[in-house]
């Protein structure tokens, strides 16, 4: 199987204050692997030093054998790597429809946006999305009529948009009701068919039914992160048996 | 056939603005010199050339979020640059006046090419451009924005106007270039036909730079720069650079007003560095906030009310101008914030939405016929109860 995150020794300080610490971390195409830590685990972090957002202060991360160290963060976007973010950061003045166009339009130069022409095939994806995500009678009002949950979802579909190969998902269900949750989840699921995601979460019901929507596929692990490293990896199961698992994450859980 | 046209928005508006530019060519001018009020005709040219610095304004801000309190700089560089070009319209061997008081006997190396028109054409537009995207460049590179820009155009500003004010010797320092008696193709430039030409060129300009901001905002591009205003950092993350639209913005819109600075110096007759007096660059915030940013006709009617607001008002009060003008800020920015164009189109969508019972979030609701039968029984039975 292709590797198609490789993370190597990755240090990132701030004012001395280690986010993340010495974490060794990898991908294999086609893969969906959930994150899940305790607050101040370097999850976002995480998510930042992929994207270009954070540079490290040491070690490596690879997209298809490549580092990104020197990349920016729109260039890694166009390098095939999407992310969505914790709180949906959609264009709030824009329509629906005007949301998902401007994050899968193929011609991100200036002049290709100034002067590039809509292609039917570009204006097609455009519809499918709205379908899939659900959107489509809403498709022409201003996405700050949306509510939280209808958010979070066109947030998925500009990040599809994109036609990334890897998908980061900042806790995704976050503020949703338990039927949204589902339908996310659902979606999630479906788009793990052809992309490779990564999604963070704090929700371990939410968790627990991706896990169980993939089955029990080899591909389907869980990796914890705690005080900027990986603490462990594995199944779902094996992980809620990790003792240390149980020390620092789940088990202050099961408290409350 | 000419239905099927006006149904066309494009179209539509287009035989809208043929017909106000119409109106502007003829009746309004007539119509001002019959009831004796004929300078105010001079003053509506010299507006409208301030029309398009407001779009240029209306452009980085309202649409892009960039506040610039430096536009005078572009102002007036396209303001000198017209200057020059009408002081040089001399015989052969003459030099305009103002050297010879300074002791210089030979024109200067950077005078030289502006008494060519095309070269002055051009520079009008692509000094200012270039100053601007060169500027851009560096700030926006550096993830400068906000706030931060703002204090940097302004500290730009002072720079300019410093510059120019301590130059006597080339270009007449604080005194400026003054152009009311320099001659334009064998005429005075203060005469009533260089005057017309003046009025109809700011005009057709207006018209231009709108036609040119429209095609600008109205599609996928537009839509960016309002995705840059309003979350830039998301725009990276959705495989954009902001750079170089940030720098294209910039120097459109200080192309726009370095046109508008060339406008208004051969109407106003002078250009001085007051042209890169602070509060003018922010009067030209405060045409753009009364008008309605991110709207283009705003910025526009913004321009001609607040400045006909200000001649007529400073003829009857001429003390309490800048009181008014205060005060037309404060009461904008606290009860219009989207200004008079944008308040109105508020207004209208919200009547019109009234009128035709629809819902705006909620589509599928309209759409649900069960609902919608539903709905009609209720209202029968309303009314039948009555």
């Amino acid at each position: 199987m292709e590797r198609i995150l490789n993370i190597q020794e990755l240090t990132v300080s701030f004012d001395g204050f280690k986010a993340l610490n010495d974490l060794n971390f990898s991908l294999d195409r086609g893969e969906l692997r959930v994150v899940i830590g305790p607050n101040g685990a370097g999850k976002t972090t995480f998510l930042d030093v992929i994207t270009g957002k954070v540079k490290p202060t040491k070690g490596y991360v690879q997209f298809k054998d490549r580092s990104l160290r020197n990349f920016s963060e729109d260039q890694i976007s166009r390098l095939g790597i999407g992310r969505k973010f914790q709180t949906p950061r959609i264009y709030q003045k824009l329509t629906v429809r005007q949301n998902i166009e401007l994050a899968g339009n193929p011609h991100k130069s200036l002049f290709g946006t100034l002067l590039g022409k809509k292609s039917p095939t570009n204006q097609r994806q455009v519809a499918d999305l709205l379908g899939v995500v659900g959107l489509e009678p809403k498709a022409d009002i201003l996405a700050e009529l949306l509510s939280h949950g209808e958010k979070q979802r066109l947030e998925i579909g500009m990040l599809v948009a994109q036609s990334p190969e890897l998908l980061l998902v900042d806790e995704p269900v976050a503020g949703l009701t338990d039927e949204e949750t589902a339908e996310v989840g659902q979606l999630l699921l479906n788009l793990s068919a052809d992309h490779s995601i990564i999604v963070i979460e704090h929700d371990m019901e939410f968790v627990r039914q991706l896990s169980a929507g993939l089955g029990s596929q080899p591909e389907n692990r869980v990796t914890v992160l705690h005080e900027g490293h990986v603490l462990c990896e594995g199944s779902m199961a094996e992980v809620q048996k990790d003792p240390q698992v149980i020390a620092v994450y789940l088990g202050s859980e099961e408290q409350h | 056939m000419l239905t099927r046209i006006l149904r066309q928005p494009v179209w539509r508006e287009v035989i809208m603005i043929g017909g106000v530019v119409l109106l502007l060519a003829t009746a309004i001018p007539q119509l001002l010199y019959a009831i004796g009020q004929g300078f105010r005709v001079g003053l509506l040219g010299r507006f409208m050339a301030l029309g398009i610095a407001a779009l240029g304004i209306d452009l980085i801000w309202g649409y892009t979020g960039m506040l610039s309190l430096g536009h005078g700089i572009f102002f007036a560089l396209g303001g000198y640059a017209l200057a020059m070009f009408l002081l040089l319209q001399l015989p052969a061997g003459k030099l305009p006046e103002f050297f010879s008081l300074n002791g210089v006997t030979e024109l200067p190396w950077f005078w030289q090419p502006f008494s060519s028109l095309p070269f002055t054409l051009i520079a009008v537009i692509l000094i200012p451009s270039l100053v601007a995207a060169i500027v851009g460049y560096f700030v926006f590179r550096n993830r400068i924005r906000g706030v931060y820009f703002s204090i940097l155009t302004q500290a730009a500003l002072i720079v300019f106007y410093n510059l120019f004010n301590s130059q006597q010797k080339w270009i007449n320092g604080t005194n400026g270039l003054k152009t009311d008696s320099a001659m334009f193709f064998g005429k005075v430039v203060s005469s009533i036909e260089v005057q017309w030409l003046f009025y109809l060129l700011s005009l057709f300009g207006l018209v231009g730079a709108y036609g040119i901001c429209r095609w600008l905002t109205g599609g996928r591009f537009g839509r960016l720069l309002i995705a840059i205003r309003d979350d830039e950092p998301r725009v990276r993350f959705s495989g954009y650079d902001p750079t170089g639209f940030k720098v294209f913005v910039l120097a459109v819109s200080a192309a726009l007003a370095g046109i508008a600075g060339a406008l208004f110096t051969a109407q106003s007759g002078i250009i001085t560095p007051n042209a890169m007096d602070v509060s003018f660059s922010i009067e030209m915030i405060i045409w753009v906030a009364v008008g309605g940013r991110g709207t283009l006709v705003g910025a526009i009617i913004g321009a001609l009310l607040v400045n006909f607001g200000k001649s007529v008002l400073s003829e009857q009060f001429p003390a309490f101008w800048l009181f008014f003008q205060g005060g037309m800020f404060l009461i904008v920015v606290a009860a219009v914030p989207d200004g008079l164009v944008g308040w109105a189109g508020r207004t209208w969508r919200e009547w019109e939405q009234r009128s035709s019972r629809k819902s705006a979030t909620y589509p599928q609701i309209d759409l649900d016929e069960n609902l919608h039968r539903e709905k009609t029984q209720t209202e029968k039975l309303h009314n039948s109860g009555k």
